[in-house]
C-alpha cells in the first residue's frame, strides 16, 4: 500500500486501532468515550513512570554499589 | 431397515479384543496438534484418495485469538453500559420490553442471545438481509438502503447498485439464470399445471412430473429409487424422526446443520457427537455403543445411524467417505450422507461425494440432497433402496403434511438434471462442472496464494476466509460493497466465536475476469484491513510480488 503523505498514514494507523479493539462498530460517543478513558489511563501510566521511575532507579543503583563497590571503601578505613 | 443384530455382541468379542489394544497405542502416539498448522491426512487408498484428503485448517497466530476476545470483551461491556441507559430511562429502548404488570415475571429479553441482539448485531446488521432486485446470477443489484440512527430503521434511498459481483449465492452450476431458451420449458409446464399444487403429496398432489422427477433422480444418482420434497430443510428434519427413534443411536459429526440436529432431537433417539471428520473418534464410539449397549438397561441399540455431510457449508471440508463406510460396515451401522452441498458440485460428472471417491452409491444406506444449491431450484430428495423410499412415502410427516413441491421448480429440476447428464442433447452440463471445477482451484490456489487463511479441501466450492475479529468482519464487508463486490460474513452464532469467516461460494457462471476482479479487490481489502494472517511458505508466482505482510507479526 503506498501513502501519499505521513497523515494518510497516520490515518490508516487509527483504522487498524479501531478495529483491533473492536471500537469500529461502536457509534462516535462512544468511540470518544474509550479513547478518552484510554488516553487518560496511558497518560497517568507516563506521569506515574516520569515521576518515580528516576528515583526507583537511584535507590536501586545505590543499593547494588552499597553491596559489591562498597566493600572496598570500609577495608580502607581499617 | 431394522435389523436387530442380536448375535453382533458375541461375534465381534474377539476381534473387539484385539483391534481395541492396537488402536489405544496408535490412538495416543498420533496425537499431533502443533500450534501453527494441521494437515489432516488420509489413509493413502491410493493417489487420487490422497489428493482428495489434503484439508488445512491453519491456526491463526496467538495475538489474532486475543485481540479478537479483547475486542468482543470491549464491545460487552459497552453493551452493559447501554442496557444501564435504557435501564435508567436516558435512551429509548428500540427493542421489545416486557410490559409494566409483568416486570415481576420470569424474565423474557435477558439471556445472552437477546443481549447479543440488541448490543452487537443491531449495531452492524447493515451488512445481512440485503435486498436484491434482481436474479442472483453471477451478478445481481442491489438496493442501496441507509440508516440515520444507526441500523435501528432503514430507508431505502430509491437508487439501485447495479452489477455487484455475486460470491454469497449458492449457484454452483450457475442454473440460476434467466435464459428465455432454456426456460422454455418450465413456461410450458406452468401453463400446464398452473403455479401451486394446492394439496400435500398422499392426499392429492402427487402430479405425473413428481414421478417424473423421482425416476431421473434415481438415474441420476444411480440408486433404486428417490423420493422429493418441497423444502431442503424439512426433508431432513422431518424425514430422520420417520427412519429413527426411541432406542436407537446417532452418531452425528460436531459440525452438522441445524437441520440434522434438528431432525435427530425431534426423533428421540439418544445423539452422540463425534470430532469434525475424525475417524478415531467415530471408532471409538462405534466400540463403545456395541460393547456396552443402551444407557441403563445395556440391551443392544436398534440402530445405529452415522450423520454426516458431503460437503460441509461453513469449513468447505468434504467427508472421508471411504473410511466412514469401511467403519460401517464392520460395525453394521447404517449411513445417512446429507449431499446439500455437494450434489452436482463435486465429481466428475456432478453425482456428488460418492463419485467423487469412488464409491458405490449402494454402499450409503440413506443418500439425502437439495435442489437449492446446485440445480437453482428449492426443496430436497432422500434416495436409497426401493423399500426405504417405499417407507418413507407412507411415513414421512413431510409427505403427509406437507404441501408438493411446486410445478415450475420441478420442471427445473428436471431440466438442470437433464444438463447436467447430458440428456438435453448439448454438452452444456460438462461444461458446466469442468468450469465450477476451474474456478475453484484458481480461487483457491490464489487466495492461498494471496496469503489468507482458509479452511476445506481443495475440491470444495465453498471457500471460508478467515477474518477473526469483529470489527474486522464488519470492515470487510462494507468495504467488499463500496468495491461492488457482494460477500457473506458469518460471525458469533453460526461459527465458533474466535473464528468469524467471510464465506465465497465459486459459481461456473463467473468468468475469469470477474474472478480476477474479485481476487484484486480482494488483495486491496486485504491489505487495508491486515488481514493475511497465513504463516505458511506461499508459491512465488511471477504475477504477484512478493511483500511481507503488512502486519504486526513480523
Amino acid at each position: 500500500m503506498n501513502f501519499k503523505n505521513f497523515r494518510e498514514y497516520l490515518s490508516w494507523l487509527y483504522f487498524q486501532y479501531l478495529l483491533i479493539t473492536g471500537i469500529y462498530v461502536l457509534e462516535p460517543w462512544e468511540k470518544s468515550i474509550f479513547n478518552s478513558v484510554l488516553f487518560s489511563a496511558i497518560a497517568m501510566v507516563v506521569y506515574t513512570s516520569y515521576v518515580f521511575i528516576p528515583i526507583h532507579m537511584r535507590l536501586a543503583l545505590e543499593f547494588f554499589h552499597e553491596i559489591f563497590g562498597g566493600q572496598p571503601e570500609s577495608t580502607m578505613t581499617l | 431397515m431394522q435389523n436387530r443384530n442380536l448375535n453382533r455382541l458375541s461375534v465381534e468379542t474377539s476381534n473387539r479384543s484385539r483391534h481395541f489394544w492396537r488402536l489405544n497405542r496408535n490412538g495416543r502416539s498420533r496425537k499431533s496438534t502443533h500450534a501453527t498448522s494441521r494437515q489432516k491426512h488420509g489413509a493413502g487408498n491410493g493417489v487420487a484418495s490422497r489428493q482428495n484428503k489434503q484439508e488445512s485448517f491453519e491456526q491463526a497466530p496467538m495475538y489474532v485469538a486475543v485481540c479478537t476476545y479483547m475486542g468482543f470483551g470491549i464491545v460487552t461491556l459497552f453493551g452493559y453500559f447501554r442496557d444501564f441507559l435504557r435501564a435508567v430511562g436516558l435512551e429509548k429502548c428500540n427493542l421489545a420490553q416486557e410490559r409494566e404488570e409483568q416486570k415481576d415475571f420470569v424474565p423474557l429479553y435477558q439471556d445472552f442471545e437477546n443481549f447479543y441482539t440488541r448490543n452487537l448485531y443491531m449495531r452492524v446488521r447493515d451488512n445481512w438481509n440485503r435486498p436484491i432486485c434482481s436474479l442472483p446470477g453471477p451478478v445481481f443489484d442491489l438496493m442501496e438502503r441507509v440508516s440515520d440512527d444507526y441500523n435501528w430503521t432503514f430507508r431505502f434511498t430509491g437508487r439501485t447498485i447495479p452489477n455487484v459481483i455475486n460470491m454469497g449465492s449458492y449457484n454452483y452450476l450457475g442454473f440460476a439464470e434467466n435464459n428465455a431458451d432454456f426456460l422454455k420449458t418450465v413456461a410450458d409446464k406452468v401453463q400446464q399445471y398452473g403455479a401451486g399444487v394446492c394439496s400435500t403429496r398422499q392426499e392429492i398432489g402427487n402430479l405425473s412430473i413428481h414421478e417424473e422427477l423421482e425416476q431421473l433422480v434415481a438415474n441420476f444418482l444411480g440408486v433404486e429409487s428417490a423420493m422429493t420434497f418441497g423444502m431442503g430443510f424439512a426433508t431432513n428434519s422431518m424425514n430422520i424422526p420417520a427412519l429413527v427413534g426411541k432406542g436407537c443411536l446417532i452418531l452425528s459429526d460436531e459440525l452438522n446443520h441445524t437441520s440434522l440436529i434438528l431432525g435427530a432431537r425431534l426423533s428421540g433417539a439418544t445423539i452422540r457427537v463425534f470430532k469434525h471428520n475424525n475417524m478415531h473418534s467415530l471408532e471409538k464410539m462405534l466400540k463403545e455403543a456395541i460393547c456396552c449397549g443402551q444407557p441403563r438397561t445395556h440391551r443392544a441399540w436398534r440402530k445405529i445411524l452415522i450423520m454426516v455431510e458431503g460437503i460441509y457449508s461453513m469449513e468447505g471440508s468434504v467427508v472421508r467417505l471411504p473410511e466412514v463406510i469401511a467403519l460401517k460396515k464392520k460395525y453394521k451401522a447404517h449411513l445417512y450422507l446429507d449431499e446439500a452441498h455437494s450434489i452436482g458440485a463435486v465429481g466428475a460428472t456432478g453425482r456428488g461425494v460418492t463419485e467423487l471417491f469412488n464409491v458405490n452409491p449402494a454402499d450409503v444406506d440413506v443418500m439425502m440432497g437439495t435442489f437449492t444449491k446446485s440445480f437453482g431450484a428449492s426443496g430436497g430428495y432422500i434416495a436409497g433402496k426401493k423399500e426405504l423410499v417405499d417407507y418413507l412415502r407412507c411415513h414421512s410427516h413431510s409427505a403427509v403434511y406437507a404441501s408438493a413441491m411446486s410445478p415450475p421448480v420441478t420442471e427445473q429440476i428436471i431440466r438442470a438434471i437433464k444438463c447436467i447428464m447430458g440428456k438435453d442433447g448439448t454438452t452444456e452440463g460438462k461444461g458446466r462442472i469442468r468450469q465450477l471445477a476451474e474456478n475453484t482451484r484458481y480461487f483457491r490456489a490464489r487466495l492461498k496464494e494471496m496469503g489468507f487463511i482458509i479452511y476445506g479441501n481443495d475440491d470444495s466450492p465453498v471457500v471460508p476466509v478467515l477474518l477473526y475479529m469483529p470489527g474486522k468482519v464488519v470492515a470487510f464487508a462494507r468495504e467488499m460493497l463500496q468495491r461492488k463486490i457482494g460477500v457473506v460474513v458469518v460471525g458469533f452464532p453460526a461459527t465458533p466465536i474466535t473464528e468469524a469467516r467471510a464465506r465465497f461460494c465459486v459459481s461456473a457462471a463467473h468468468t475469469r475476469a470477474m474472478l480476477n476482479q474479485v481476487l484484486h479487490h480482494l488483495n486491496e481489502v486485504g491489505d487495508l484491513l491486515c488481514l493475511k494472517f497465513s504463516r505458511r511458505k506461499r508459491p512465488s508466482s511471477c504475477s504477484l510480488s512478493e511483500e511481507t505482510d503488512v502486519g504486526l507479526d513480523s
